[in-house]
């Protein structure tokens, strides 16, 4: 009963909040629509987790159109590879969203992979074929929570599935970069039979040099929307932690075509919230 | 906000404001102290470090210091790191490329005549002069009030003492001289035999551990066209020390990995510190830079580790200057400029253009 009373509570505060907080830059530059795939790109000096915590948040209390008695928002398969559970259960406690609660509700279905080992690691040859099994089981894992759920939802609430982050699951692929492009793939797939969205988070410097960026591309040509988070070129600051570059990827269907959009701003990263605002508009 | 917060009075103020938090929140026992958001942090061995990271090493956190591919500076923090462990009765596992591992722990320093009070009143009756000099060195000041506080979290190293050996004998420390083994399996595993004795718990802070790993990459280790099987190993050791009451220190020669690699580690790595030598006679920069006939070296802070925080921490400065205080305890000062002399001080507005000020005066004025 109190746990209840207290869930009644964390939904009527979500609430109120929805409505004294007006969508700040990064969700309008969204858009309603959103995006199918959602690209993050972070570097060394910025992080991008913030991002994601955002999606998750978003996510987690979406205002779908009509917000199920047990209280709303859509479902959330979080594939695990940077942090683990109680990292980003204190995050998002502080932005007002507990994710031990939505966990136990399965709104969260989340997957630990911090530890993911995909071949025998150290025997010098690599199994390409264990590495395939490996990712092809990780996937069977989402898709078949992905099926569940929409089941379960019958198309209320969306169902997004995050990655956090992709660069670890290439480490764990021991740099077979096909291998977690084939997987991407299926993801996507799958997005677009269940109606789910997947948000990825990626490090843009590693592939700077001109070694590696085919992966970066491929990735990139994958999403529909992306979202860079970069250092100032000032260098640091403490009002201002870095800015954002949205890219919003055209849509052309029968009857319109959009052009690609481009914003860009300024970020202040809180511990409950964040401030985006334009270069030099922050009172 | 940012401006006010540059030159002295910020950092006194910041010491003001985080020792009352350290007092207020510290539960000291064998070295480990609690934080904002459910933090724990051992010591680095350098207060100064420690003040700069917000309290030290967080347990659970991975920290990587990039080497200087031509000065082992980065040996500095790898020595007061396994020091302070030792005093604190830490376990430590050390892994370095060096034959003789043992050999490494001979040159540890000892920790500064730790608790004996009287001689640390001595000290300051007899070096008056020295005590002037403080005042505009640092913080020593402000945290001289609460340094009965924070003496049992850190302490001060005497880099020409080496350690008791009776200390190093009590200890149980692990060594492992990773030359030439052929993959990294070894390392792995008896990093996670080390681990599994200091289980997270959470609340209570029991007994932590110290891990230490010499020049991972280096061209002495022989693991060569390994870079996935590197990068893996410090991955999945980063996902082991995450869920353990244990800091690991890897320090790591960033110039001899392929760049995309080194980023890669970059991005693995929870706080992320690099050295470099000055050079000795950069006659430029001693005009530059107050202080410079006593520094060894910069450190530079990339990356703060935030666990169980979405906020980044944005530092007053990133570079910091090394110096030997009185050629014994490393201390860490931010960098000031000189102050300029009165023939080139007019033209002196641009700082990043100084060295053709000269010529500039001559033909403006």
């Amino acid at each position: 009963m109190g746990e209840g009373r207290q869930k009644r509570i964390e939904k009527e505060i979500v609430e109120a909040e929805a409505t004294m907080n007006p969508p700040n830059l990064l969700d309008e530059a969204f858009g309603l629509s959103g995006g199918r795939v959602i690209l993050v790109e972070d570097c060394v000096e910025t992080s991008g987790a913030f991002v994601l915590h955002h999606l998750i948040k978003r996510s987690l209390s979406s205002s779908s159109p009509s917000p199920s008695p047990a209280g709303g928002g859509g479902t959330l398969v979080f594939v695990a590879l940077a942090q683990p559970f109680s990292h980003y259960d204190r995050i998002m406690r502080k932005m007002g969203c507990n994710l031990s609660i939505q966990r136990d509700n399965k709104r969260l279905h989340f997957i630990d992979m911090l530890k993911l080992k995909l071949q025998a690691e150290y025997k010098g040859e690599i199994g390409r074929n264990v590495i395939e099994n490996g990712l092809a089981e990780l996937y069977a894992k989402i898709q078949r929570t992905v099926e569940v759920s929409s089941f379960k939802e019958q198309g209320k609430g969306c169902i997004t599935i995050v990655i956090d982050d992709l660069s670890l699951l290439e480490i764990a692929a021991h740099g077979s970069g096909d291998h977690v492009l084939d997987f991407l793939r299926y993801c996507i797939t799958l997005t677009s039979e269940q109606d789910c969205s997947l948000v990825i988070l990626n490090h843009k410097d590693i592939y700077s040099s001109d070694e590696a960026p085919r992966f970066l591309l491929n990735l990139e040509h994958l999403a529909d929307v992306i979202i860079k988070t970069e250092p100032l070129t000032t260098g640091l600051a403490a009002d201002v932690h870095g800015q954002l570059t949205i890219t919003r990827k055209g849509i052309s269907n029968k009857h319109w075509y959009s052009a690609n959009k481009i914003s860009n701003f300024h970020f202040k990263v809180k511990e409950n919230a964040v401030e985006y605002f334009y270069p030099g508009s922050q009172h | 906000m940012a401006t006010s917060r540059s030159g002295r009075p910020s950092s006194f103020s910041r010491a003001a404001t985080s020792s009352p938090a350290s007092s207020a929140a510290t539960a000291t026992s064998s070295g480990v102290k609690l934080g904002p958001n459910g933090a724990a942090y051992v010591s680095s061995g350098i207060p100064d470090l420690d003040r700069i990271l917000g309290g030290g090493f967080l347990l659970g956190s991975l920290v990587m210091v990039m080497e200087d591919a031509e000065a082992p500076h980065h040996l500095l923090l790898l020595r007061n790191f396994m020091s302070q462990g030792i005093v604190h009765r830490h376990d430590l596992l050390f892994a370095t490329p060096s034959a003789d591992p043992r050999a490494f722990l001979g040159t540890l320093p000892a920790p500064v005549s730790s608790s004996s009070s009287s001689s640390k009143h001595e000290q300051d009756q007899g070096l008056r002069i020295a005590w002037q000099y403080k005042k505009y060195f640092g913080e020593q000041q402000a945290t001289e009030a609460h340094k009965d506080i924070k003496r049992d979290f850190s302490n001060d190293f005497d880099l020409r003492k080496p350690l008791e050996r009776k200390l190093l004998g009590a200890q149980s420390i692990d060594c492992i001289s990773i030359q030439d083994s052929a993959n990294l399996a070894l390392l792995h595993d008896r990093c996670s035999t080390f681990l599994t004795k200091f289980p997270r718990s959470d609340g209570s802070t029991g007994i932590a551990g110290r891990i230490a790993i010499q020049s991972l990459c280096a061209p002495q280790c022989g693991y060569f066209e390994m870079d996935w099987d590197m990068v893996s190993f410090i991955r999945s050791l980063r996902a082991m020390v995450r869920s353990s009451n244990a800091v690991a220190l890897v320090t790591f020669p960033s110039a001899l990995l392929p760049p995309s690699f080194s980023k890669r580690w970059q991005h693995l790595a929870d706080t992320l510190l690099s050295v470099r030598a000055i050079p000795d006679e950069d006659k430029e920069l001693a005009k530059l830079l107050t202080g410079y006939q006593d520094m060894v070296g910069l450190l530079h802070v990339h990356k703060v580790a935030q666990i169980n925080s979405q906020v980044p921490t944005i530092l007053e400065a990133t570079t910091y200057s090394l110096k030997l205080q009185k050629r014994r305890s490393l201390v860490l000062e931010g960098l000031n400029q000189a102050p300029v002399d009165g023939a080139s001080g007019t033209s002196y507005g641009t700082s990043s253009s100084c060295s053709t000020s000269g010529k500039g005066s001559s033909i403006d004025f």
